[in-house]
């Protein structure tokens, strides 16, 4: 009798449980599990107009090989993390330091710093490729108002990709500078406390208490950053024209696999280039991890 | 002698601290002071060399050229509209999931779990155009639903809010389930209120995401009827390429509601924001 009632309890959670997961696992299902079938098969085919597809083998993947477009986009995209990823590290660990000073306005600073995470990317690109303009722009006038030449910033192959890795730079440093102050304010008071009897300088405390105790919080930034700077779009999409001769130079994988996909209609070409993309930020975030283990400090 | 030496040192280190974080507001605030400053300029002012650092007179043709030659009043709704069903979705289903997989024990939980937080691994680049492919055979392709439905449905709220209930005490509950409550009412009437923190921060970014995003949108609509402000953006840089003014005042325009938001909900942003470097 009482086993009955047991087996009856069970039942309903089971019920409970199932229905309540059902709607989210419907969803993952049509819009995230079954895509991603979708796109390793549609990469071994040739998607025309009208998505009518026939097999194409390994034809994609051997076009890659060959595309010079596509080995200039993987070049540019290495570029950007190259530039991107240190500046935003240094300048939000830097922020983030200070701002666990005890000073005073600590909260208006963070507060300010912050506002550029919350909006949105495609108008912070807009009011930055007016000021970068070279017929009217600010920043020429305040070049040439020091001495300097002016500039087609977002023309020119010497400085487009730096422009759009600065804009993206401050874009991300509020959102890391916050990250990392939680990990900053969650390190033991004691060890400063013993450290400040000990005699060391704010500096030396720096480098010897917080950089080696925050390494696991620097860890999250640089992975996730890294992550978010292979697949940068947005910015080069709002400040470089698609017919711009600098979209060669600054374009991303994304913004090529954005362009095959939607402007040429090679949608099994841009498939495949989207499968390469996953396995390099796979392999990079696998070997981040390895790396992991030589710098984080866990205790 | 020595204290009043040491206090010396240290402003001196205090004022450097300063001249950082003020020149840090400084190139944070500016381009949004240019974008501000340019929007009530007239066209003609806007290029004249040198430039003027403040508008010679308030010029509002710019906002006007916005709300008469576009329909930009109508996709500001489609941006509020979509927002509103995203964030209000991933609430119900990712609070509804996270509790289940928390507080509930039934067969393949744990399994099923995994696969959720596999899809955190996926970049959305890898699943857009796969994604473009269903709206498009759903026939969805230029409606709002097309903007919101995939983003109905988040992994990472799911783990976040499971982590939300996981906190909270069995004697809670057991105290309810004694006094005859099913997982229904516990669920409601206990659970949810106690996870309100989680939910104000899955909110927060969630907003901050629909509201923002950019190519999911784009692809999906292109009739500007039915765009959402930030494609909207880019289909007004491509209409209006010399009206720098009209630019800057649809640029504005889009980026007020968070920025309000932002200082109303400040700390849950900051925390949620947070919580993710510490929970992800």
């Amino acid at each position: 009798m009482k086993k009955r009632r047991l087996t009856r309890e069970k039942l309903t959670n089971w019920l409970w449980g199932y229905s309540m997961i059902l709607p989210l696992l419907l969803g993952l299902g049509v819009f995230y599990f079954y895509p991603v079938g979708k796109v390793m098969r549609d990469s071994f085919y040739n998607v025309g107009a009208f998505n009518k597809s026939s097999w194409a083998g390994l034809a994609n993947y051997e076009k890659m090989l060959s595309d010079s477009g596509m080995w200039k986009s993987l070049g540019n995209t290495f570029s950007y993390v190259l530039i991107i990823i240190p500046a935003t590290v240094f300048f939000s660990l830097v922020l983030a330091a200070l701002l666990n000073t005890k000073i005073r306005g600590r909260g208006v600073f963070r507060v300010i710093f912050f506002i550029p995470t919350v909006t949105m990317s495609a108008a912070i690109a807009m009011v930055w490729r007016w000021i970068f303009n070279g017929d009217f722009g600010i920043l020429n006038y305040l070049v040439k108002l020091l001495g300097g030449q002016g500039h087609y910033w977002l023309s020119e192959q010497a400085t487009a990709l730096v422009c759009i890795s600065l804009v993206t730079i401050w874009m991300g440093v509020g959102y890391n500078m916050i990250i990392l102050l939680a990990g900053i304010q969650g390190i033991p008071s004691v060890y400063y406390e013993a450290a400040e009897l000990d005699g060391a300088s704010k500096i030396r405390q720096f480098f010897t208490i917080t950089l080696p105790l925050v390494t696991p919080t620097l860890f999250f930034v640089l992975t996730t950053t890294v992550i978010s700077t292979l697949q940068i779009f947005d910015v080069i999409y709002m400040m470089i024209p698609a017919k711009s001769t600098a979209m060669r130079y600054t374009q991303s994988v994304v913004m090529y696999f954005y362009r095959n996909a939607f402007e040429f209609s090679k949608k099994g070409y841009a498939s495949a280039i989207a499968v390469f993309l996953f396995v390099i930020i796979m392999l990079l975030t696998l070997l981040q991890m390895r790396l992991q283990k030589k710098w984080v400090v866990y205790d | 002698m020595q204290r009043s030496v040491h206090r010396k040192k240290m402003s001196f280190g205090t004022m450097l601290v300063y001249i950082v974080l003020i020149l840090g507001c400084f190139i944070t605030l500016a381009p949004f002071a240019w974008m501000f400053l340019t929007s009530f300029k007239t066209q003609v002012e806007a290029v004249s060399i040198p430039p003027s650092i403040l508008p010679r007179h308030w010029d509002l043709s710019s906002y006007l050229t916005l709300s008469n030659k576009l329909p930009f009043w109508r996709m500001y709704g489609n941006t509020v509209l979509t927002a509103i069903i995203i964030v209000a979705g991933q609430l119900t289903l990712c609070s509804l999931a996270g509790y289940a997989f928390a507080r509930i024990r039934f067969p393949g939980r744990d399994a099923l779990f995994v696969l959720c937080l596999a899809v955190l691994m996926i970049p959305s680049s890898f699943l857009i155009l796969p994604q473009y492919l269903t709206m498009q055979k759903l026939k969805l392709l230029n409606t709002l639903r097309a903007v919101f439905l995939p983003n109905l449905f988040s992994a990472f709220g799911t783990f976040l809010m499971r982590q939300f209930f996981m906190a909270i005490p069995q004697e809670l509950e057991d105290a309810a389930r004694i006094d005859g409550c099913g997982h229904g009412r516990i669920f409601v009437q206990i659970m949810l209120p106690l996870v309100k923190p989680g939910l104000v921060s899955l909110g927060v970014l969630t907003l901050r995401f629909a509201w923002n995003n950019l190519m999911w949108p784009m692809i999906v609509n292109t009739s500007p009827e039915k765009m959402t402000l930030a494609a909207g953006l880019s289909y007004l840089q491509g209409q209006y390429l010399t009206d720098y003014p009209s630019i800057m005042a649809g640029a504005l325009l889009s980026i007020i509601p968070l920025i309000i938001i932002y200082a109303i909900f400040q700390k849950q942003f900051i925390e949620g924001i947070a919580l993710t470097g510490i929970k992800g």
